[in-house]
């Protein structure tokens, strides 16, 4: 006889698989025995805390690392397939369209994977310059960014927006469908074991309606992401202290497909572009 | 055993840890509700020796923090000043003339900071040499070889002789409670320190791990509230290293409230010894007011 073991669905902060502070939880699956963790505006701010301590670790690894941890995840979605489908499949999705979700989200990972150390040839430059210099546009992470994730698929959706803002060195604090959060928290065990630095990706669930005005409030907050019409309330909030708000509506079907969420213009909104200058050797 | 001049004997009855803990423990899971903690957070700013104690330390980054300490945060006028700036002695004469006709006072460290392992003579020069800059608050550490080898009287004949050098300023005498090990050590230093006339006790001089912490300041409370009752002086104390957020500086107060009441809660009587704690308190206060979450960017540095 097997013991079953009731899952509670946490946070992902930090590193670390906390509850929210608030005590709360939802059952977004309908079962009231699954029960996942009800974020507030306090376990945000925790987040925010982790995340600008990962931004250090994150941002500060070269592209190349950044590359092989991404390609790292990659591989535990591959070898958790069999987890990662039942997670998908507890959110609503049928035996083929969870398989078939897995496989986008395998494939959208192992593109930004190789992404990754491409991005300064991409968005970087050599620029002409009157004089004896050289002049370089390089790129840099932005900082700390929100992302929320789309309301379904769950899994693709969320990685879809949250691997470029990751790609570009930032540091992410993610909030997944509400309705089927089940995948997107399970991603939090996957980075556990892929040598994400603790704090570059933070997974935080909830309601939208809650915690989506908080990201945008809070100032240490540099970035928002978010799936779905654009919103003046979101955009008024993250205006206080100039943050990068950018809003992305695709139809249903466009989040499943990889080739359509393969977007390096995704990646540009969350990247700071330097000049440098250095004279021409005599 | 040295001789002492000493005309008693430092027996304290023993501290019981568990329950000295518990009940540090149990203070600092009291709700505080909005009002009452802005209140507090603007009472912590008031009782904060802004701080700066290391070798880089530089008449530049001095005059910085002594502007830090007389507007903390320069657009709120409800912000009040700092107690003091706590500097190296021979930094004081620089912090005078920064804070001068602000009301902040000039702390300086004293007597061979932080080991305070040089001799007597080097000392008392130290503290003449501070008082006569102009530093009205002198924080001395007490001479924790001999009080850790039993020479108890030597340690109180030292506070008793800095405390003739201070004159008219303040004396702070630290205990560098991490080192002392025992609660029972603690509360013993504690009492040498006050009979010996010390005006603050002090927990910790920030360079040793653990610093300040709750169950020692507890304890330290109730040594002065017990030496009040006996003796009616009233001496503070100051809480100093390993404070760094708004959450800590709250708990504090609620110790110093539970345990001495009302006459303590006073920057005259209860201080922090902090640097990086000021801006969270800040990040805190302007927070409460715009409630929005702030950034650290915001706040300068020193």
């Amino acid at each position: 006889m097997t013991l079953p073991v009731a899952k509670t669905y946490k946070h992902y902060i930090g590193g670390k698989f906390p509850r929210s502070e608030s005590g709360r939880a939802f059952q977004p699956s309908g079962n009231p025995d699954i029960n996942v963790t009800r974020g507030s505006r306090k376990d945000l701010r925790e987040a925010v805390l982790a995340a600008r301590k990962g931004l250090a670790s994150w941002s500060g690894a070269t592209s190349y690392l950044r590359g092989q941890i991404l390609y790292r995840i990659a591989e535990m979605l591959e070898s958790r397939r069999e987890a990662m489908q039942a997670e998908l499949r507890l959110g609503g999705a049928t035996a083929a369209e969870a398989r078939k979700e897995l496989d986008a989200a395998i494939a959208l990972t192992v593109w930004y994977a190789g992404l990754s150390d491409k991005l300064q040839t991409l968005l970087g430059s050599q620029n002409e310059v009157q004089g004896p210099f050289f002049a370089f546009s390089t790129v840099e992470p932005t900082g700390v960014i929100g992302v929320v994730a789309p309301d379904g698929p769950a899994l693709t959706g969320l990685l879809a927006l949250v691997l470029p803002v990751l790609v570009g060195g930032n540091a992410v604090i993610a909030v997944p469908s509400a309705s089927a959060p089940f995948a997107g928290l399970a991603l939090g065990e996957v980075c556990a074991s892929s040598d994400v630095p603790g704090g570059a990706l933070n997974i935080v669930a909830g309601q939208r309606a809650e915690l989506a005005p908080q990201l945008a409030a809070h100032r240490d907050v540099d970035g928002l992401f978010v799936a779905g019409k654009p919103d003046a309330e979101l955009t008024a909030a993250g205006a206080d202290n100039l943050k990068r708000t950018r809003f992305c509506t695709l139809p249903a079907k466009d989040w499943r497909d990889p080739k359509l969420l393969r977007a390096l213009s995704w990646v540009e909104p969350f990247v700071e572009v330097k000049a440098l200058w250095h004279p021409v050797a005599p | 055993m040295s001789q002492s001049s000493s005309p008693v004997e430092f027996r304290v009855p023993p501290v019981d840890a568990v329950a000295l803990e518990t009940r540090a423990a149990a203070l600092g899971t009291r709700s505080i509700k909005r009002a009452a903690k802005i209140s507090g957070l603007k009472l912590a700013v008031a009782m904060m020796d802004l701080t700066t104690l290391e070798g880089q330390d530089s008449p530049g980054k001095v005059r910085q923090l002594c502007q830090k300490a007389k507007r903390p945060l320069p657009a709120r006028d409800e912000v009040p000043s700092c107690a003091a700036v706590c500097v190296y002695p021979d930094l004081v004469p620089e912090a005078v003339a920064a804070v001068a006709g602000s009301g902040v006072a000039v702390a300086s460290v004293a007597t061979g900071f932080p080991a305070g392992r040089i001799d007597r003579a080097f000392k008392l020069r130290e503290v003449e040499r501070a008082v006569a800059d102009g530093a009205s608050e002198i924080d001395m550490v007490i001479d924790r070889g001999a009080f850790l080898s039993g020479r108890y009287g030597e340690v109180y004949d030292e506070i008793c002789a800095v405390k003739a050098a201070c004159g008219a300023a303040h004396l702070k005498v630290i205990l560098e409670t991490g080192e002392l090990k025992t609660y029972d050590n603690v509360r013993r230093a504690c009492r040498i320190a006050l009979l010996a006339g010390a005006d603050f006790l002090k927990t910790s001089t920030g360079k040793v791990s653990p610093a300040s912490t709750r169950p020692v300041v507890l304890l330290m409370l109730e040594a002065v509230r017990d030496h009040y009752l006996e003796t009616g002086t009233i001496v503070g104390v100051k809480a100093a290293g390993g404070i760094r957020t708004s959450k800590d500086a709250l708990r504090y107060l609620v110790l110093v409230n539970e345990t001495c009441g009302d006459l303590w809660m006073t920057p005259k009587y209860f201080r922090f010894g902090a640097s990086s704690l000021l801006n969270d308190v800040l990040m805190q206060l302007e927070k409460e007011r715009t409630g929005r979450y702030q950034r650290p960017v915001d706040f300068s540095a020193d």
